[in-house]
């Protein structure tokens, strides 16, 4: 192989007509395929696991005949669930909770994202850093001063933090929040300056520039962040292990793994339902909106 | 009436100063030309005219008001961007619009004015698409089209131009002049090609490092530049500039410009030049056009040069020569069928009433 | 004196002028700042207040009443548990991270390797671990790694091979609490390795290839230099979030066997929640700040040294 034929193997590769390429570029390409084969079925065989393991009766799984094919499938596990008072419970709580706090995340994120890469005041930079440097600091360690800090709210005012699934709403910002500005700064930035000055000079105040050219502009980014926000509070286990403890006030995660699992018996067939049911809102926006959400997770660090 | 007044401007930043005093007035519907290499400081000042800059020092006054503090929005000013500055999400209507509603005109008055504005630049049908969907040189026509319907005191155009192929900055040049024969607004224009300066302006603003060089109408900096940079810069191919003597003997002033070669002084130049014979710190120029091959032309006094062609670049209508002079590369104009080749030696004649005498120490064209 | 004179009155004028504009400047920046306010707000309150309050707690009694300064670290010290818990900490964050990475470098590279039409269709799939949420997947690797029911033992008894304690035996657990850390953040290393993958200029391809050089030169001289930015942050980010990972272990082991596969994280939530003991609690999370402050130092200065480099 010259190098000649080594630099036309790059080309007709980007062009990828099979017809051209030579033998060397298409066993590399079946090993390609295989082994993508295999990583595929690394990580697709569990959400598939759980499927196969939802659609069973408990006789079947304690049957144990062939954990990896469904005999006699069926349905009651869904319908079980899906009219469960708790399950939908949790599966409210968990929705509430998210579209607030995605709601939320957007109206400190937006304009603190447009302050800080566009507006240029004292400190702007160090904000900008020290807000990434926040997301560092992790739930892990936050969280038991974090209830001692309740605790003593509710010593002092009476107001009950503890306990109340709506206390959720000011811890979860606390994740989202600083990445999804770091998220929106990169995309904001990247926006040339010439915009805010023709729609200056057109006379546009900074409300305006924001509102009617930036968000416009920038809405890509403000999707990926939008799903960033989402499918991090959806998912969320340790804030609300912690903080909820009675069943009607708990998210779905905490939900499913808490109350399912009573005592040595476990119905694994509900579980596997539960979960594939609670994994199934940030499935299909991704499903949906790949692309966007691919973009939210590279924006943060390519764009850094 | 739209009278722009800058007095004594200045701009710093950090530790450089971009302009360093500034002082213009430009006329009601005059169109001034900005021009000057890169960091001469023709930006900035637009840029302060619109406010979009802090001035640092002096005073920016319109109709005779001072506009310092006065934000961008309420100047009444519009401006054309070097990257036409689109907004990518709205239709041409809408960025061409995007100004008056926010000012919340009346709908009827606002397509009234779009398509007057579209009717002037041929964009009509252009309308619904996005600016994705347009080429650059329509994208440029909405810029000013965007720009015109506001109906604003002052045009400011920022290198408008320069994101176009060659073909096309010919072409909007003279749509930018015809528009302006149309709708006679007050216009300053910043380039850095001094063809656009020529051709567009009623008066040309020569800067450099930030300081004005000279101001005039386009022919009175080609033939009658005040100072070296002038003489340099305005004009393509450039003014020959060649270090030089001045001698005199009984036959009058000439200029020695090499062992071999010295060239009679017209006697209308003579006398600026005669309290400078002997001196050192010269420079002779002399535009490539006013060197060209052997015409019988009784009359003016024609030095003759003996030139060893060592390039020759044909450009159809003419040709251009090049030769050393002491060392120097010097250009002159033949007509295309003089037998100018590279290696050939021909007679070229300077027509000495266009030379210009330079005084090295101040730059100042004698 | 002259120039004196003449630059009083212009001050004088420019002193207004200048109060005017201040005036003005003072406008943008306090909206400017409004506008960041909220964010200010929360991450004072709600993350830096208590982390700095954590450090307080942990000098308490457990009762909360007496000050005890080291008290609580002293009596850590002493705890076996507590010295394998930062060793299991240690170990599953940098072996996960490891594996991590590679697999991510490697899945990267096949699907760069084939036309892009398809990459979108395999990309999509093999991301699927990270989009749901960790949770539901751990609860899944429960299921398979059940003792009595577990699929995977299924299979090796078709295989005739002993059944395996995955959550039963203390380096079984370790290596299945590593394993499902892997499956579950190696997709995001994928995607970033791809997008860095795809930022290389496939020009310098074609120069390294003109120059004579094969696949492992190329990888070695064009792809790894340029690759070094996303590869450090990417490595250094998941460290940090693997270190202080919560919701794997307690799901999977629950810290067991006999607190083998506890983290600070896990451990802490015992202490601290379950235990009662909160000042305890907050002293084993903050033996992960001395970890954290060096990733986070390093972050910071690749990320001080990248933006340099670009400008």
């Amino acid at each position: 192989m010259t190098v000649a034929s080594l630099a036309t193997d790059a080309a007709t590769a980007r062009r990828s007509r099979y017809g051209s390429i030579s033998r060397d570029r298409r066993w590399a390409l079946r090993w390609s395929y295989f082994f993508l084969t295999v990583f595929a079925i690394f990580f697709l065989m569990p959400p598939v696991y759980m499927l196969i393991t939802s659609l069973k009766t408990s006789q079947e799984i304690s049957a144990a005949t062939d954990p990896w094919w469904v005999h006699n499938p069926t349905l009651g596990n869904y319908i079980e669930l899906l009219t469960s008072p708790t399950y939908l419970a949790f599966f409210r709580n968990s929705a509430l909770v998210s579209v607030i706090v995605v709601v939320i995340t957007m109206l400190i994120s937006v304009p603190a994202a447009f302050a800080l890469s566009r507006m240029r005041f004292w400190g702007s930079a160090t904000l900008a850093t020290g807000v990434f440097l926040t997301y560092l600091i992790p739930e892990t360690l936050l969280f038991i001063p974090l209830f001692k800090m309740f605790a003593l709210v509710n010593e002092y005012t009476g107001i009950q933090l503890i306990n109340r699934w709506w206390v959720l709403l000011l811890l979860y910002p606390t994740l989202t929040v600083p990445f999804c500005t770091w998220i929106m700064i990169g995309y904001f930035a990247s926006i040339p300056k010439e915009l805010d000055e023709a729609a200056l000079m057109d006379g546009a105040n900074y409300r305006q520039i924001l509102t009617r050219v930036f968000i416009p502009v920038a809405l890509p980014g403000l999707i990926a962040a939008t799903i960033f926000a989402f499918t991090v509070s959806w998912a969320q286990f340790l804030y609300p292990l912690a903080f909820t403890t009675s069943a009607d006030q708990l998210v779905l995660p905490v939900g499913i793994v808490t109350s399912l699992i009573k005592g040595d018996v476990f119905n694994w067939g509900q579980i596997m339902t539960g979960a594939l049911l609670g994994a199934a809102p940030p499935l299909i926006i991704y499903a949906f909106l790949m692309d966007y959400y691919i973009a939210g997770l590279t924006a943060g660090a390519t764009k850094g | 009436m739209a009278q722009v007044s800058l007095r004594k401007l200045f701009k710093r930043f950090d530790d450089t100063e971009a302009v360093r005093g500034i002082d213009l007035e430009i006329a009601d519907k005059e169109f001034v030309v900005l021009v000057g290499p890169s960091g001469c400081g023709k930006t900035t000042t637009l840029r302060m005219i619109a406010g979009l800059e802090e001035v640092s020092a002096g005073e920016i006054a319109v109709d005779g008001e001072v506009v310092n503090d006065v934000p961008p929005k309420d100047r009444d000013m519009a401006m054309v961007f070097q990257n036409y500055a689109l907004y990518p999400h709205m239709t041409v209507y809408e960025n061409m619009s995007f100004g008056l509603r926010l000012k919340r005109y009346p709908k009827d008055e606002i397509a009234r004015r779009v398509q007057e504005a579209a009717r002037i630049l041929d964009i009509t049908e252009l309308l619904d698409r996005k600016p994705r969907q347009l080429s650059g040189g329509q994208r440029q026509r909405v810029a000013m089209g965007r720009a015109i319907v506001r109906n604003p005191k002052v045009f400011l155009f920022d290198e408008p131009l320069s994101n176009l192929d060659a073909k096309l900055r010919v072409q909007m040049r003279t749509e930018i002049k015809r528009v302006h024969q149309k709708v006679r607004t007050t216009t300053v224009y910043v380039t850095h090609d001094q063809v656009e300066a020529m051709t567009l302006a009623d008066r040309v603003v020569v800067m450099n490092r930030g300081r004005i060089e000279q101001i005039g109408a386009p022919n009175e900096l080609y033939h009658a530049p005040k100072t070296r940079f002038v003489a340099g810069f305005i004009g393509s191919p450039a003014m020959n500039l060649l270090p030089c003597r001045l001698e005199e003997d009984d036959r009058g002033l000439r200029v020695r410009l090499s062992e071999e070669l010295a060239l009679p002084v017209p006697p209308a130049h003579a006398a600026r030049y005669r309290s400078h014979v002997g001196g050192a710190g010269l420079t002779f120029g002399l535009r490539p056009e006013h060197l060209t091959e052997n015409k019988s032309n009784g009359g003016s006094p024609l030095g003759m040069i003996d030139a060893h062609i060592e390039v020759a670049e044909p450009l159809g209508m003419e040709t251009l020569v090049f030769f050393r002079i002491n060392g120097l590369d010097v250009c002159g104009r033949v007509s295309p069928n003089a037998g100018a080749r590279e290696g050939a030696r021909m007679r070229l004649c300077a027509s000495l009433d266009n030379m210009h005498l330079i005084d090295d120490a101040t730059g100042a064209v004698l | 004196m002259v120039d004196a004179a003449l630059q009083t009155p212009s001050i004088a004028r420019g002193a207004s002028r200048r109060s005017a504009l201040r005036r003005a400047l003072r406008r943008k920046s306090t909206i400017a700042f409004l506008m960041t306010l909220p964010l200010i707000l929360l991450v004072a309150l709600l993350v830096l207040y208590p982390a700095l309050y954590s450090l307080h707690l942990a000098t308490l009694n457990k009762s909360m009443e007496r000050f005890v300064g080291f008290g609580n670290f002293l009596f850590l010290f002493k705890r076996e548990t507590f010295w394998m818990v930062v060793q299991q900490s240690c170990i599953f964050a940098i072996t996960a991270v490891i594996f991590k990475a590679l697999i991510g470098f490697i899945v990267a590279h096949f699907v760069h390797n084939i036309p892009s039409k398809g990459q979108r269709k395999w990309r999509g799939m093999l991301l699927v671990p990270w989009v749901i949420p960790p949770a539901m997947s751990c609860l899944a690797w429960l299921w398979l790694f059940d003792p009595s029911y577990s699929a995977f033992n299924w299979i090796l008894d078709r295989l005739s091979i002993a059944a395996v304690p995955w959550t039963g035996d203390a380096n079984w657990a370790r290596f299945s609490v590593i394993l499902v850390n892997v499956w579950i953040g190696a997709p995001f290393f994928m995607i970033m390795y791809l997008a860095a993958l795809k930022s290389v200029p496939e020009q310098l391809y074609e120069a390294a290839a003109i120059d004579g050089a094969n696949w492992w030169q190329r990888m070695w001289y064009v792809t790894l230099p340029m690759m070094r930015n996303i590869m450090a942050i990417t490595a250094l980010f998941s460290l940090i979030v693997t270190f202080a990972n919560f919701d794997i272990v307690r799901i999977l082991t629950a810290g067991g066997p006999v607190d083998r596969t506890h983290v600070f994280a896990t451990w802490a939530f015992r202490v601290g929640i379950e235990g009662g003991d909160l000042p305890l609690g907050a002293s084993v999370s903050l033996f992960m700040v001395p970890i954290l402050t060096v990733a986070a130092i390093f972050i910071l200065r690749d990320i001080h040294r990248r933006a340099s480099e670009m400008s």
